[in-house]
């Protein structure tokens, strides 16, 4: 069972008073995962929103030990503080359970500039979280286009939308053969806090990318993030699912959606709430921009589908 | 009380051993020739189990040193070593190790930079970071490599700035030289556990190199700035209470070789330093007062010490293995014109480039060139 939104702890790790936008999905979710790891954890941030928002140099407004980071060493990085603290709790310098050590960086930060390093650290199976709270875009450079940004949107490097499809960036982190990985999004808390919970008590590289439709970038209104959040996931353009050990299993609601039993809602209905696909719904041949857009999704839950089969 | 031990072994595997005897906790490692075999000995140590530390095999120098920095951040004693690409790879990096006052050490194996590629040492490597705020020593005999790097733990820990330890690819790090190995309960007595005044803690929530406004960046960076200046006593120290303990002396900021009388100084670091006494001894043989100034500090760089040695009315020679590309010359030359302007007028500098990408400095062809470089 998932856990309810009501069942969730009362401990607060993101601080009231901090500098996000309103409506924010990262600080949403920051706010989840605080819950899921508590206290004991070393947090590893590389430029982003979140820098942007955690508050200026003394003020803090997330409740760990913070990190600012070079842009691409997410990777290398957190794997420089677990093995610090494991070989100094093996010399004695340091007593009692270690904290958990993990990295929130953004889209950019993952799919992008952070990719070889955080790869490489996959490969090594080194013992952190990387959680990639992904906008689709670099939000806090004011909205460029980045490896995750789908086809269609309108970044202020992509005016005329992305001619190009996103990666899918969860599954090529289950392709390292690492212990844990997920997929999230703010419209369901429970299954978040749930994925954090588990992935915490799992040794070795755990990857959790969460969806986080931004106002800003998508364009979409303020108090609409977790309908937002909501639609992705219903049209099926954002998949719920974790892979242990290599075997995929899919999270309600993607679950009714890859099996069958529910058809995903048409994706005409995300694409208008959000003004970065307005070019693209405008002119003589929307409908087929839009079918490319749908054909993207399709053929992610047919292939999701397909290699969830897969059970070596 | 044990004795010390005398080996032979290369400059690489004296940076090596050192690291061990120095109880390093982490080591970041990414393979670059020439500097490879410090790595391989470093993590074959770790695997036998000689060396009670984590080797994490990176996939490339800016995450070597990310990782470097991280782990000493947490409260580690961290080392990792590189070379020429690898070292400019590292270089945004190396700003955060020294911004950030996280007393990584790093052995830079000099080697020429790319483009078009060479495998051999010159300097251009090393002195591109100047600016990345990093004590830098250049190192001269396999065994200044391994003493240096136990000094320069000592001075980073002392004041929480990165230490570069350069020595040159080949003609150090793969040769054999006999290396005298300290007892090592005589190096833990030269170099405590370390023991950070901050790590990063879950009892202690705090932002670290989070962005700051002007009025606190500029304190930082001013700080940063006379921190590098006061580490000059503290190198001086650390050679002194080495020289106590273990008897073994390589300079402190400089190392001198018959200056005392001399009309003609030879100014260079690194190996072709340790070739110049020979040419020294050449000049001397042709009745030529010629002495010595070799640098081992090359950042901070160590101007006052520099002054005080040098003789009266001297003619210094500089031979530099780099170019300062803007300027004629080389980049030791500005750096001693720099130190010396408004200080010395008695003293005449000249310069010339030699060495590049490997070739070969005998103590004759330099001693030739010294001698041409009078009449310049």
């Amino acid at each position: 069972m998932t856990t309810s939104i009501k069942q969730l702890p009362d401990i607060e790790q993101v601080l009231s008073g901090n500098g996000a936008c309103g409506g924010c999905p990262a600080t949403m979710a920051l706010r989840i995962v605080g819950k899921a790891l508590g206290t004991n954890a070393i947090m590893l941030l590389t430029p982003s929103c979140a820098v942007a928002s955690m508050g200026m140099t003394p003020r803090l407004g997330y409740n760990w030990p913070c990190i600012n980071i070079c842009f691409a060493t997410a990777g290398s990085s957190a794997s420089g503080i677990t093995h610090a603290l494991e070989i100094m709790r093996e010399k004695g310098r340091l007593q009692g359970e270690l904290p958990t050590v993990f990295s929130w960086v953004g889209d950019g930060g993952t799919y992008d500039i952070g990719f070889q390093a955080l790869s490489a650290a996959a490969e090594r199976n080194d013992n952190i979280i990387h959680f990639c709270y992904n906008n689709e875009a670099y939000s806090n450079t004011g909205v460029q286009r980045s490896g995750a940004t789908p086809r269609g949107a309108f970044t202020t490097t992509t005016p005329a939308g992305k001619r190009q499809t996103k990666k899918n960036m969860a599954l090529l982190m289950l392709e390292h053969n690492i212990p844990y990985v997920a997929t999230a999004t703010v419209a369901y808390p429970g299954d978040l806090y749930d994925k954090v919970l588990k992935a915490r008590n799992i040794p070795g590289m755990k990857y959790i990318e969460i969806l986080a439709p931004c106002y800003l970038g998508w364009q979409f209104d303020m108090p609409e993030t977790v309908r937002m959040s909501r639609m992705a996931v219903r049209s099926g353009a954002w998949l719920l699912w974790e892979g242990e050990n290599g075997k995929i299993s899919f999270n309600h609601p993607s679950s009714l959606i890859i099996s069958g039993k529910k058809e995903a809602a048409p994706v005409d209905e995300y694409l208008i709430k959000q003004g970065r696909f307005n070019r693209l719904l405008k002119g003589p041949d929307a409908e087929s921009r839009i079918a490319a857009i749908q054909g993207d999704i399709n053929r992610e839950i047919a292939f999701m589908r397909e290699r969830a089969k897969i059970t070596v | 009380m044990k004795a010390a031990q005398v080996i032979m072994d290369t400059g690489a595997h004296a940076a090596a051993l050192a690291v061990k005897s120095a109880r390093v906790d982490v080591i970041p490692g990414y393979p670059i020739t020439p500097q490879t075999s410090i790595m391989e000995a470093v993590a074959a140590m770790v695997e036998n189990g000689e060396l009670d530390a984590r080797f994490i095999p990176v996939e490339g120098e800016h995450s070597a040193m990310a990782a470097a920095v991280a782990a000493a951040a947490a409260g580690a004693r961290v080392f990792t070593a590189t070379s020429a690409n690898g070292l400019l790879y590292m270089h945004e990096v190396l700003h955060m190790a020294s911004g950030g006052r996280l007393p990584v050490v790093m052995c830079n194996v000099n080697r020429g930079v790319f483009a078009p590629w060479t495998l051999w040492a010159d300097h251009q490597d090393s002195f591109a970071q100047r600016d990345t705020g990093w004590i830098q020593y250049h190192c001269s005999s396999n065994q200044e490599v391994f003493n240096t790097i136990l000094q320069a733990f000592r001075v980073a820990e002392q004041i929480n700035i990165p230490v570069m330890v350069n020595f040159d690819g080949f003609a150090i790090s793969h040769c054999l030289m006999p290396l005298t190995l300290p007892p090592q309960e005589d190096i833990d007595r030269f170099l405590p556990p370390h023991s950070p005044e901050w790590r990063l803690d879950p009892e202690y929530p705090s932002s670290f190199s989070n962005v700051t406004n002007a009025s606190e960046y500029a304190p930082f960076r001013q700080m940063l700035s006379d921190d590098i200046l006061a580490s000059i006593p503290l190198v001086k120290q650390a050679a002194q209470e080495y020289k106590d303990i273990t008897g073994m002396w390589d300079g402190d900021t400089i190392d001198t070789y018959r200056l005392e009388d001399a009309e003609v100084v030879a100014f260079a670091v690194n190996s072709m330093a340790a070739e110049l006494r020979l040419s020294i001894d050449i000049l001397r043989e042709q009745g030529i007062k010629a002495g010595l100034l070799r640098p081992r500090l090359y950042l901070p760089f160590p101007a006052e010490d520099i002054i005080g040695a040098l003789p009266q009315n001297a003619q210094v020679m500089v031979l530099d293995r780099n170019y300062n590309f803007g300027h004629p010359g080389g980049i030791l030359a500005s750096e001693l014109k720099n130190a010396l302007f408004g200080r010395r007028s008695d003293i005449t500098v000249k310069n010339r480039v030699m060495g590049i990408g490997g070739i070969d400095l005998t103590r004759r062809f330099m001693a030739a060139e010294i001698r041409a470089m009078m009449d310049d």
